[in-house]
C-alpha cells in the first residue's frame, strides 16, 4: 500500500491536473481568435492560399503581397501558406464547409473537379482583355472548363534535359542551341556515346511514370484519350507506343539508361548525376534550382532544350490562381490577380520557382533580367511547346493513372510485360474508368 | 547460496579463487554454465545495442541532416558527420515558418488535450469497469465502433459543427476534437487498468470506514497512476503529431501547430527542403521527449507501487 504522504501527493497532483486542464481550455478558447470573417466596415479582406514553398519563391510571394497591401489600404490580402500534398483535401473541406480562401493557388489538372462542382468563379468577365492577351489561348484552355475560365495559368513546367558539360565535352557531344534541341534519335545516339563502364548516358527517374510519359507522348502526337460523339476511350497506337518503347530500348537494348534510376524521383538522381554516374537527367526545368544550390563546386551543367519527335510539343499543366465562387469580393480578388501576375511580378514569381511564366512579356523580362543564363534561355523558349493535352480534360484520368497506368508502365519499364501487354492494360483500364 | 562459495563469486574466475581442496573440479564444472551465461548475457547486450542503434538511427540521421549544407545532402556517399556543419537550416526553419510560435501552439493544444482526456476518461473508465450494466456494454461497443469511421468521412461534418459553434479556427476547437478522438482508446486502456485493481482493496477501505470518494482518492487513484500517465502520454502524442484536423480547422497562420508548419517544407511529388525540414523536425521532437522523460518516471514508479501483496 502507498504511504500517506505519497497518497496525498498523488491526489494533489490529480486535482492540480484537473484544474489546469479546465483553466487551459478556457484560456485556449479565449485566445482562439474567432472565425475572422469580419464583414463590417473597413478594408476588404482577402485570404490567399499559396502553395509556394521554395525559399526564393516564398519570399517573392510574400514581398508582392506586402507591396500590394501597402499600396491598397482598402483591399488587404492575408497570405496563407499551404502545402501541395494536402491542398486537395484542405480545399475540398473548405469549399464544402463554405469557408474557402478567396484566392486559391493550385494547378490546371486539379481545378477541373472543383470547377465542375461550381466552387470556382468564372474569371472571364472579371479580368481585363489586356491581361488576358498576355497569355496564349492554348494555355488558357488548360484552365477552361465547360466554357468557364476558373483559373489564371501563371507558371509552366516543361521537360528538358540537364547534362554534365564535362562529360559531354569528353564524349564529343555538342550542346545544342536554346531554340533547337536534339531529336529523339540524336538524344539516344548521344546517350550511347556517353555510356561507358559504370556510367550511363541517361537516368530516367520513373518512380511516377504516367505524367512524364503522357507529357512527352505529345512529341509523337500520342494522345492516349480520344473522344468521339461524347464518348472518351483510351487508344494505344504507334504514336502512343513511341515514347515508352524508346525509353525501354534505352534501358534494355542499348543499355544507355540506368536501371537503378527507375524507382527514383527526379531529385533522387542528383547524387549520381553530380558524381558523374549519369551524364544526363531528363526532368523539369525546375531541376536547375538544385543544380545551382546543390552542385559541387566546379561542377558544370547545361540545360538541353526539349527533345523533338514529330514536334517538341509537351502537355502543359500550369500552376493556377483561382477565385472561390463563395468569395464575397470576387472583383477585388480579380483586381489583386491582375496586379500579382503583371509581367514584372509574374517574372519574379517564375524566377523564384525556376519555372516558365505563361505571360509572353513576363518571359521576355525574365530572359532579359537573367541574361538567359542558368538555362533561362532554354526554359523561356520551351514555353511555346506547351499546350493542353487530351488527358488533362478527362475526368477519370486521376483514377486511370493511379489504378492502371502507373502500375502497367512500372511493369513495362521493369521489363516484366511487353509493349503490347502494356497497351492492353491501358486500354482495359480506360474501359473500367471511363464507363 | 552463491555467497557461501567464494570460488564461484562474481569477481573470481573458475578455479582461481580460494576454494576448498577438492572443489576445483566441481568449480570448473560450474564455471561452464557461468561462462555460457556470460556469453549469453553478452549476446543479449549486443542484440539490445543493435536494437537501440536501429531505433536511434533515424534520429541520429535527422540530427546529421539538420547540420548539413545543401551540397552535402546530395552526396553519392553521404557521411554521418557533416563535413561543413552549418546552423543555416535552423535559422531558415525559424525565420520562414516561425517554428517557435508553432511549437508553443502545439504545446498548449497537446497539454490541454492530454489533461482533458485524462479528466474525462478516468471517471468514465472507472464506471465502465466497476458497474456492470447493459448500458455499459453498449457504451463500450459504441466506443469501439466509433473508431471504425475514417476521419476523412467525418471532417466536413465536424468542420460545419465547429463553425456553427464558433470554434473553427480556434485552439479550443482543435482541443475538443483531439479529446474526442483520443477518448475511445483512452477509455479502453484505462478501464483495463481499473479492472486490474482488486475490488478487495475498495472493500477493505470501506470496512475501514472510507466513503466512496475517499476510496477513490486514497486507494484507486494512486494505483491508477501508471494508467493515467499512459493515457496522458497517448493523448499528448496523438495531439502533438496530428496534422489533418489542424490543417483544416486552423486558417490563421499564427495559430498553426508544428506538423502544419513543418509540412510547408515539403513540395510537389515528394520533393522537400531537407535541411530546414530536418532542423524543424529535430526541434519538434524535443518537447515530446521532455514530456516523456518527465512522465515515464511516474509510469515506472506507479507500476511498482504494488497493491495486495504482503
Amino acid at each position: 500500500m502507498l504511504d500517506r504522504v505519497s497518497r496525498r501527493r498523488v491526489s494533489r497532483r490529480v486535482v492540480a491536473a484537473a484544474l489546469a486542464g479546465v483553466v487551459g481550455l478556457g484560456a485556449l478558447a479565449a485566445c482562439g481568435g474567432g472565425s475572422g470573417d469580419d464583414e463590417g466596415s473597413g478594408p476588404v479582406k482577402l485570404r490567399f492560399l499559396s502553395l509556394a514553398w521554395q525559399k526564393e519563391s516564398l519570399q517573392a510571394n510574400k514581398d508582392l503581397v506586402a507591396k500590394w497591401n501597402a499600396e491598397h489600404p482598402d483591399i488587404q490580402v492575408e497570405y496563407v501558406q499551404g502545402d501541395w500534398n494536402s491542398v486537395h483535401d484542405q480545399l475540398l473541406t473548405a469549399f464544402e464547409g463554405g469557408d474557402a480562401p478567396d484566392i486559391v493557388h493550385y494547378e490546371a489538372a486539379s481545378i477541373g473537379e472543383f470547377s465542375k462542382q461550381g466552387y470556382l468563379a468564372d474569371l472571364s468577365g472579371l479580368l481585363s482583355d489586356g491581361f488576358k492577351g498576355q497569355i496564349d489561348k492554348g494555355i488558357w484552355d488548360t484552365a477552361t472548363f465547360d466554357g468557364k475560365v476558373t483559373g489564371v495559368p501563371f507558371l509552366l513546367e516543361s521537360q528538358v534535359v540537364i547534362a554534365n558539360k564535362k562529360l559531354l565535352d569528353a564524349a564529343g557531344v555538342a550542346v545544342p542551341p536554346a531554340d533547337g534541341g536534339w531529336t529523339w534519335d540524336e538524344f539516344q545516339a548521344n546517350a550511347q556515346k556517353l555510356t561507358g563502364p559504370g556510367k550511363y548516358g541517361v537516368a530516367w527517374a520513373l518512380k511516377s511514370p504516367t505524367n512524364r510519359v503522357l507529357n512527352l507522348a505529345l512529341n509523337f502526337d500520342g494522345k492516349y484519350f480520344y473522344t468521339d460523339g461524347g464518348k472518351t476511350e483510351v487508344r494505344i497506337g504507334d504514336a502512343e507506343k513511341e515514347v515508352p518503347r524508346r525509353i525501354h530500348d534505352m534501358l534494355y537494348t542499348s543499355k544507355t539508361a540506368s536501371p537503378e534510376a527507375l524507382g527514383m524521383s527526379g531529385a533522387d538522381t542528383l547524387p549520381g548525376f553530380f558524381a558523374g554516374k549519369y551524364a544526363m537527367i531528363p526532368g523539369s526545368v525546375s531541376l536547375r534550382q538544385q543544380m545551382v544550390e546543390q552542385a559541387p563546386a566546379g561542377f558544370e551543367w547545361v540545360t538541353i532544350p526539349p527533345v523533338k519527335g514529330v514536334s517538341t510539343n509537351q502537355a502543359a499543366n500550369p500552376q493556377t490562381l483561382s477565385v472561390a465562387a463563395d468569395s464575397a469580393h470576387q472583383k477585388q480578388a480579380a483586381q489583386f490577380l491582375e496586379y500579382f501576375l503583371n509581367p514584372t511580378n509574374m517574372a519574379a514569381l517564375a524566377k523564384g520557382d525556376w519555372l516558365v511564366p505563361t505571360g509572353k512579356q513576363a518571359n521576355e523580362e525574365l530572359v532579359k533580367t537573367t541574361g538567359g543564363k542558368q538555362g533561362w534561355d532554354v526554359a523561356a523558349d520551351s514555353a511555346k511547346d506547351l499546350t493542353v493535352a487530351p488527358f488533362q480534360m478527362v475526368d477519370g484520368y486521376p483514377e486511370w493513372k493511379l489504378k492502371y497506368a502507373t502500375p502497367a508502365l512500372q511493369q513495362y519499364f521493369a521489363n516484366k510485360i511487353t509493349l503490347d501487354q502494356l497497351g492492353t492494360q491501358l486500354v482495359d483500364g480506360g474501359k473500367q474508368v471511363l464507363r | 547460496m552463491a555467497r557461501n562459495t567464494t570460488s564461484t563469486g562474481p569477481t573470481t574466475g573458475p578455479g582461481t579463487g580460494p576454494g576448498k581442496p577438492g572443489t576445483a573440479t566441481a568449480g570448473a564444472g560450474r564455471a561452464k554454465p557461468r561462462r555460457r551465461r556470460r556469453v549469453g548475457r553478452g549476446l543479449q547486450y549486443l542484440a539490445l545495442s543493435g536494437y537501440l542503434v536501429f531505433l536511434a538511427f533515424p534520429l541520429v540521421w535527422l540530427l546529421s541532416t539538420s547540420f548539413k549544407p545543401p551540397r552535402e545532402l546530395v552526396q553519392l556517399h553521404p557521411t554521418l558527420i557533416p563535413e561543413s556543419p552549418t546552423l543555416s537550416n535552423f535559422v531558415q526553419a525559424f525565420t520562414e515558418q516561425e517554428l517557435g510560435r508553432a511549437a508553443w501552439n502545439s504545446i498548449q493544444v497537446s497539454l490541454a488535450s492530454a489533461l482533458l482526456t485524462v479528466l474525462i476518461a478516468t471517471p468514465a473508465s472507472y464506471a465502465l469497469a466497476r458497474f456492470k450494466t447493459r448500458l455499459g456494454t453498449v457504451a463500450l461497443g459504441w466506443v469501439l465502433l466509433s473508431q471504425l469511421f475514417p476521419f476523412v468521412l467525418l471532417i466536413i461534418p465536424i468542420f460545419l459543427v465547429l463553425r456553427q459553434a464558433g470554434l473553427a479556427n480556434t485552439h479550443a476547437g482543435l482541443v475538443l476534437i483531439y479529446v474526442v478522438w483520443a477518448l475511445p482508446f483512452a477509455l479502453w486502456m484505462l478501464q483495463g487498468f481499473v479492472r486490474n485493481i482488486p475490488r478487495e482493496l475498495e472493500e477493505a477501505a470501506s470496512v475501514d470506514g472510507a466513503n466512496r470518494l475517499q476510496t477513490l482518492r486514497r486507494v484507486i487513484f494512486p494505483l491508477l497512476t501508471p494508467g493515467l500517465v499512459a493515457t496522458a502520454l497517448f493523448a499528448f502524442i496523438s495531439a502533438w503529431n496530428e496534422f489533418f484536423f489542424a490543417l483544416v480547422l486552423i486558417k490563421t497562420p499564427e495559430l498553426a501547430t508544428l506538423p502544419v508548419a513543418l509540412a510547408r517544407f515539403v513540395g510537389i511529388e515528394g520533393t522537400a527542403r531537407l535541411g530546414p525540414l530536418a532542423a524543424g523536425s529535430l526541434l519538434a521532437t524535443i518537447p515530446s521527449l521532455v514530456f516523456f522523460a518527465v512522465m515515464q518516471r511516474r509510469l515506472a514508479s506507479g507500476s511498482l507501487a504494488g497493491a495486495v501483496k504482503g
